[in-house]
């Protein structure tokens, strides 16, 4: 049993202007200490995923399906276990941490509050706690940097701080939004790192949402590739990058320029991604899609092969052969 | 064969229609167009839109629809308005009659008249002068902005009920000394909102785009800076007229505002609570009615625009 | 290398904000925050010269220096002749349309309020204004149909069109006045990475088309090596590198660099095996208060005790390749 089950995950929001699919029926396995990688541009679908794994979806959202934590059915339960579990087993961090940091409190009480609430400790105690981790976050200084306020730290500071944060009830699962987007390579490379180093001495599972294929080949074993709310490719990170059998991930991989390789002229995926109120009927890439035939603009081809084994899944209703 | 024949015609007359499609212009929804769909949806605003005319009708041609003015007073009713001077429609006296034998349903519609005209007015001043004042000190901003602002914090912190009752006892009590002094306070919130606007517009992309094309200063802030900035000019005016009217009903009420013969919502409502122990209510209740739509109206009116225009959402 | 004379060529450049410290009265001296402290660099015609650097490192802010969208504080700007910062500003506003700008946030430089057809003719009706209404609406259509737009889109708004379809109409309003530079101020970061590639693709077209200089700001490394001729690397607002595109590459020259290029994410899982990243240790110090001497030496592995004392020049390196660097 993996440690995380997600099957048939679809989130729907309700607008004036009628029903929303933001997720379609996404299933994957997330086994223990392993890191997914889930890649996919803006409108995919990636972020919302997550969040109604998190039960943090908008007031107008809902979600169907199952999320399973080492078999625990965790999908639309009370906000009072969910809590629980948000804490001690499943930590998230955002893009921005300045959204889950309060600007009118020190590092150290909003630390020491999380430890305190759930665990039960001394005061004292939980900033000692505190302490530790911002050490295993490499801030210098710990002890003395403990007692400022957010916004006095700077952009990859506070990201560490964030992570320092998440990883206080020492959780089994990381999911990280786009957690290098706003920040520099520099300090990207340095999170990144700092991101390898604690799933390895915390023993902890990473889902990592990003955009950039170069983080995702950079620290994911597997990848989940997402278009339009649905699933376009799952396979290891490696194979994937070397033999990529879905358009549109074939079209995204050559669409990158490339520091290490000479290219005249980028290839291009023709068109913009689609508009959530207006979905294709078949599959959401084939308006932009050089493979795309009538059967394409109708019929919506699913991942093929079974969830949970790890073997390269597709979902294209064109064969290998025909994409060439 | 028919159909190889027909083929390339067939061809020929998609390719014209394409043509023709590139041609014809594609007419976009500007925002103000979505804002005014939204404005129009909101059950609340078009009720209190309708309402609001209504009463503007009303103030304006209501007159003709009585065979009385309002000043005739009519000798039999004096002294005996509690019994004689009841609303009826049988003797034309609609609203019946006020304290002195006048045709109160023409006093409401001269006093609505007024009491609009001081909300409206005060507003426009407010709009005129404030929107103007605060995008130039927004726009130009450096010592030229906190001078400006500077004054505005300073003519703020003069209690301006203060400076209104003063200027009425000093000046003598008309119209004219209301409209003079409900102008001289009224734009000063408007242009601090108005230069708070400014200077955010300042700072997005597209203004900056303007000035790195080229366009001089007095075209930006025509065309880029006031359009962006209408949205909250239009919401917070609305909001203004209820606020006038308001506090010249106060001035009224507390009977230094309007000078008889002339009159208001707020100097009516003041005669019908005095009259209020002679059981004379209709004095009371007919111009309070009009007074508590039209500020609910106002109100309404301005909540829809504010959701309609809102930019939060785009 | 190339004997044309420069199209832009910028000289000593330094732009400081004044900030008022925390808590400062009225009257005591604001600091002098250096967003560009003395940068030197020659714009050759149909060059692109690509510009890369960390956030506050004053790329932007040498953009809008360039442009005389901010007041510079010492320095020249020379193009085709003129010193464009003691230029007035009647004259300033005839050369403004050599020069064009597109920005970094495709949807909100450009006005809500507006349609696709005046934005795109803002310019046009700005520096030619006696030009007829169908000589004006001919133009925008040709331009709008060049970057991909259909023309009948005109009079829509900005907000019917995705980011894509937005920055072509920003290209489209800097194409309009056919100028002869174009600075693109983070023109593909806020873009999806499909629809990245074709903002990219169009650009290099229309440079080539129009033999147009382009200065070309980014972060994303990977980019700029692509679009450009020739790469400047700042850092604190001083050049600390400037270069060949292939050459940075492959042999960057300055230690920051090099932690740069090798901090660069690569999208392919193989390359990452055998890659070390140089990791930066340290925080970028504050540009109100930077180090003596070279601004880079706190978080450079090979500084030495000169590199507090003075800061070090560009030099030569061959190759076309000036790098700032006492050890290397």
């Amino acid at each position: 049993m993996a440690l995380l089950e997600v099957r048939d995950l679809s989130v729907h929001f309700d607008t004036t202007d009628g029903t929303v699919t933001a997720v379609d029926k996404i299933s994957f396995d997330l086994e223990a200490g392993e890191t997914l990688g889930v890649v996919g541009e803006s409108g995919s679908g990636k972020s919302q995923t997550v969040f109604a794994i998190m039960g943090l979806l908008a007031q107008n959202g809902n979600a169907t399906g199952s999320v399973k934590l080492a078999g625990d059915e965790i999908l639309n339960i009370p906000t009072s276990k969910l809590n629980k579990i948000r804490a001690e087993k499943i930590a998230m961090i955002f893009q921005d941490p300045m959204t889950c940091l309060n600007p009118f409190l020190r590092v150290s009480d909003q630390m020491a509050e999380v430890l305190t609430h759930h665990k039960g400790i001394s005061k004292s105690e939980a900033v000692r706690q505190s302490v530790e981790l911002l050490d295993a976050v490499r801030i210098p200084e710990a002890k003395k940097r403990i007692t400022m306020y957010p916004h006095e730290f700077s952009g990859g500071m506070r990201q560490r701080v964030m992570i320092a944060m998440s990883l206080l009830c020492k959780p089994d699962i990381l999911i990280a939004d786009e957690p290098t987007t706003a920040l520099d390579v520099t300090v990207q490379a340095q999170i990144m790192q700092l991101l390898d180093d604690l799933k390895k001495d915390f023993g902890m599972s990473i889902i990592l949402i990003t955009h950039d294929l170069g983080v995702i080949a950079g620290s994911c074993r597997e990848t989940l590739v997402m278009y339009g709310g649905q699933q376009m490719e799952y396979g290891t990170t490696r194979g994937l990058f070397e033999m990529p059998t879905h358009p549109y991930t074939m079209g995204l991989l050559k669409a990158v320029p490339r520091l290490d390789i000479e290219t005249e002229r980028l290839a291009t995926i023709p068109g913009s991604p689609p508009n959530m109120m207006n979905m294709p009927k078949g599959c959401p890439f084939s308006p932009r899609c050089e493979f795309a035939d009538e059967r394409c603009s109708t019929t919506r081809p699913t991942l093929d092969g079974v969830v949970g084994r790890k073997v390269r899944r597709r979902a294209c209703l064109k064969s290998l052969e025909e994409l060439v | 064969m028919t159909d190889k024949l027909a083929q390339p015609f067939q061809q020929a007359k998609t390719a014209e229609m394409a043509q023709g499609m590139l041609e014809q212009e594609v007419q976009g929804r500007s925002l103000w167009a979505d804002a005014r769909a939204r404005f129009l949806s909101n059950k609340a605003a078009m009720v209190s839109v309708v309402a609001l005319a209504l009463i503007v009708l009303f103030s304006l041609f209501g007159q003709s629809l009585s065979q009385f003015d309002n000043e005739t007073i009519d000798w039999d009713i004096l002294g005996n308005v509690k019994e004689a001077g009841r609303p009826s429609i049988e003797n034309g006296h609609f609203f019946g009659f006020d304290e002195n034998g006048r045709d109160l349903y023409n006093r409401v519609v001269q006093g609505s008249r007024i009491s609009l005209a001081v909300g409206i007015v005060g507003a426009v001043i407010a709009v005129l002068v404030g929107t103007l004042y605060g995008a130039t000190a927004g726009f130009i901003g450096g010592r030229v902005d906190s001078i400006m602002m500077r004054l505005v914090d300073i003519f703020m912190s003069i209690p301006y009920m203060f400076v209104l009752i003063l200027l009425l006892v000093v000046a003598g009590r008309s119209i004219t000394m209301i409209f003079v002094g409900i102008g001289l306070t009224a734009w000063l919130d408007m242009s601090r909102i108005v230069r708070g606007q400014t200077l955010s517009i300042k700072n997005r992309e597209f203004v900056e785009a303007a000035i790195a094309i080229g366009v001089p200063t007095w075209r930006i802030i025509l065309r880029h800076i006031v359009p962006n900035l209408l949205g909250v000019v239009v919401v917070y005016a609305t909001l203004l007229v209820p606020t006038m009217i308001l506090t010249e009903s106060f001035i009224s009420f507390l009977g230094l505002g309007v000078q008889e013969p002339l009159t208001s919502w707020g100097a009516l409502i003041s005669e019908g609570v005095k009259s209020m122990n002679y059981g004379t209510l209709w004095h009371l209740g007919f111009p309070l009615f009009f007074f508590v739509v039209t500020i609910f109206c106002f109100f309404f009116i301005g909540d829809g625009l504010r959701d309609a225009l809102d930019p939060k959402d785009r | 290398m190339n004997d044309q004379s420069p199209l832009l060529s910028v000289r000593d450049l330094k732009v400081w904000f004044d900030v008022k410290p925390q808590g400062a009265m009225p009257w005591t001296a604001a600091d002098k925050l250096k967003a560009v402290d003395g940068v030197d660099f020659d714009l050759m015609p149909g060059e692109t010269l690509g510009i890369v650097g960390e956030s506050g490192c004053g790329k932007s802010t040498l953009a809008r220096a360039i442009m005389r969208m901010v007041p510079s504080e010492a320095g020249t700007v020379l193009w085709l002749g003129n010193d464009l910062l003691t230029l007035s500003k009647r004259d300033m506003r005839v050369h403004r349309k050599e020069m064009q700008m597109i920005f970094q946030d495709p949807l909100a430089s450009l006005n809500p309020r507006m349609t696709i057809g005046q934005i795109v003719s803002e310019p046009l009706k700005t520096h030619h204004p006696n030009l007829s209404p169908s000589e004006v609406k001919e133009r925008v259509r040709e331009v709008l149909d060049r970057v991909g737009i259909l023309p009948n889109m005109i009079n829509r708004y900005p907000h019917e069109f995705s980011g894509g379809q937005c920055q072509r109409i920003g290209i489209a309003r800097a194409l309009i006045v056919k100028p002869q530079l174009i600075i693109c101020d983070e023109p593909v970061s806020a873009l999806d990475v499909s629809i990245q590639a074709q903002v990219i693709n169009l650009l290099m077209e229309i440079q080539e088309e129009m033999g147009l200089s382009l200065i070309f700001i980014a972060h994303d490394l990977s980019v700029v090596k692509h679009i450009s001729t020739r790469v400047m690397v700042l850092y604190l607002g001083n050049v600390v590198e400037i270069s060949e595109a292939a050459q940075l590459y492959r042999a960057p020259g300055h230690p920051y660099t090099q932690a740069l290029i090798s901090a660069v994410p690569i999208p392919d899982p193989k390359a990452h095996e055998n890659k070390e990243v140089l990791i930066l240790d340290a925080d970028l110090p504050s540009p109100l208060d930077p180090p003596s001497g070279c601004v880079f030496r706190t978080r450079c592995p090979h500084a030495i005790a000169e590199c507090a004392q003075s800061k070090p020049p560009l030099t030569e390196r061959g190759n076309g390749q000036q790098v700032a660097c006492f050890v290397l």
